[in-house]
């Protein structure tokens, strides 16, 4: 963990809320997809914990949508300007563990972190299905790229203006080992859907490096912290 | 050459900042990022009895300048820290430690003590009468001179090492009950604990933090814990480390001229995990700027 300084590249909004932010610094202590950074903010005394959407040498690609004031506070950053984040943190998604034909379950916001895991899942020879769940059309992001990973693609929303009216899990199939991550209540639907997975979890952290026990939760083998012994957890382990 | 030591009941320190308890675990998180012998010493996570989980989600809630936090003294209790904890952070600490104790009954700040006087990395006793986010325990002993001066007077028959009473500071004369604790045979005192507070979601009409209330902390409560940390320093001789948002070398020392022989970094670790690394580098070039060639000189030198 280091914190580190980031230039802004690019930051727009690329659905209704949700910002795209580029930042052009040293991502190379980075392990797995579904790790976050904690982002500093001038005039607000806790960290952000964002998600990392993708990364390349000295690339962070980060999505987030505005839901406060710290996010707020991003979405008015602009090109060149400076942040600093505390980083990798987390312990992200296991590729290794992945069957061949894994299903990746995103909802709305929670789509950014299943871009770098399902291009490494891809990477590494598997064949994942991209099941998308966003509120309405004006949502909707990433579809296309996620398509650009060369992977099938499916789109639902609530209100049915785009894709299939529904939900994430009217998506899924049969499958049987899903990555997810989304809202708790579409969580918990894909968990009963499926028999194993990895599922990533989001919480109202203090420092996000394991030392306040903010965001300690109960699982199967004991408590653990969502920030450092997660944010990824594993089918088998999760209490509801 | 400027001497940055202090001394706490006979212990030297080679400077002044100590992680405060709750803010630092037992070390796990922070023996990668920097050589923790840099530090004066460490208080550890409050340690109870027996294992603890504490609180329900959500555990923090973010102010200006701060955050309320209720965790609940989640440890894995007092066999678990003295056992696998201490001896794991002795291999990255090398000095004398303070262990921090929570009990709910005077029996159980009994067993802590004997157990942690057992503990030869345990330089100090750090007893907890002031914890706000536990019920039935923690404050309910520190908000009364009578049961602070019990607790102290039982957990110094059974241990040998300097016992430094934790003090609340939700109270209406923290003075009278400093006294109670001096009184009773405490070596030292720290303080402050969190400030009671509370945060409300006025979207969803609802509390922030699951337990409703929660410990305040952070820069915001700095000027509260300075004057608290003067008015114990006059009401009492021995040694106070003092705490409460403390987050620069220029607040190490704005604290010790309060009356503080010693301070605790408590928040500021959670926001930058490197913040008592910076303290203890810029302690050195701050005395020289403001011409302190010996740290400890300055303790209460405010009248």
């Amino acid at each position: 963990m280091k914190d580190i300084e980031f230039k802004i590249l690019e930051n727009r909004e690329i659905a209704r809320d949700v910002f795209r932010m580029v930042l052009d610094g040293d991502t190379s202590e980075i392990t797995a997809p579904g790790q976050f950074v904690n982002i500093s903010l001038p005039g607000r005394y806790l960290r952000r914990p964002i998600s990392i959407c993708d990364w390349s040498k000295n690339k962070l690609t980060l999505i987030y949508k505005v839901v406060g004031h710290g996010t707020e506070d991003m979405s008015y950053m602009e090109t060149g300007e400076y942040l600093r984040a505390l980083m990798p943190l987390g312990n992200g998604y296991d590729i290794a563990a992945a069957p061949e034909n894994p299903v990746v379950a995103g909802g709305g916001v929670g789509v950014p972190p299943l871009y770098a895991l399902t291009r490494k899942l891809v990477e590494a020879g598997k064949h994942p299905y991209v099941a998308l769940g966003f509120n309405s059309k004006e949502d909707v992001f990433y579809e296309d790229e996620f398509r650009a990973l060369g992977v099938p693609v499916n789109v639902a929303t609530v209100d049915g203006s785009y894709g299939k009216k529904g939900f994430v899990t009217d998506l899924i199939g049969d499958h049987s080992y899903a990555f997810s991550c989304g809202p708790l209540p579409m969580l918990k639907a894909v968990y009963s859907r499926v028999q194993d997975g990895q599922f990533s979890f989001e919480a109202r952290m203090g420092c996000g490096f394991g030392a306040c026990m903010g965001c300690s939760t109960r699982t199967k083998d004991g408590y653990k912290r969502i920030c450092k012994d997660g944010p990824v957890l594993s089918w088998k382990e999760i209490v509801w | 050459m400027v001497d940055i030591s202090t001394e706490l009941s006979g212990i030297h320190l080679d400077n002044p900042v100590i992680p405060a308890s709750g803010t630092f675990g037992y070390g796990r998180e922070y023996w990668d990022l920097y050589d923790l012998d840099i530090l004066g010493s460490i208080s550890i996570k409050g340690t109870t009895v027996e294992e603890r989980y504490g609180n329900e989600l959500p555990r923090i809630a973010e102010c200006p300048d701060g955050l309320i936090n209720s965790v609940g003294l989640q440890n894995p209790g007092m066999d678990a820290v003295i056992h696998e904890e201490i001896p794991e952070l002795a291999k990255h600490f090398h000095k004398p430690l303070i262990a921090n104790v929570s009990g709910f009954s005077i029996p159980e700040y009994v067993r802590l003590a004997e157990a942690m006087d057992a503990v030869k990395e345990v330089g100090i006793l750090e007893v907890n009468v002031s914890c706000p986010n536990v019920h039935g325990g923690g404050m309910a002993f520190g908000t009364s001179c009578q049961n602070v001066a019990e607790v102290t007077r039982e957990v110094k028959k059974v241990t040998s090492k300097p016992v430094y009473i934790k003090l609340s500071p939700n109270v209406t004369d923290i003075a009278s009950i400093a006294k109670a604790a001096e009184d009773a045979g405490a070596d030292g005192l720290s303080l402050i604990n969190t400030l009671l507070g509370m945060r409300i979601d006025i979207r969803r009409r609802q509390p922030v933090i699951a337990n409703k209330m929660g410990g305040f902390s952070g820069p915001a409560i700095f000027p509260v814990a300075v004057r608290m940390v003067y008015q114990v320093a006059k009401a009492v001789k021995i040694p106070l480390i003092g705490m409460g948002g403390v987050s620069s070398a220029e607040d190490v020392i704005e604290m010790m001229m309060a009356g503080a022989s010693a301070v605790q970094v408590g928040a500021a670790n959670l926001v930058n995990p490197f913040a008592c690394q910076q303290i203890i580098e810029d302690l050195p070039e701050l005395c020289r700027e403001l011409k302190i060639e010996k740290l400890s000189d300055v303790i209460g030198v405010i009248v």
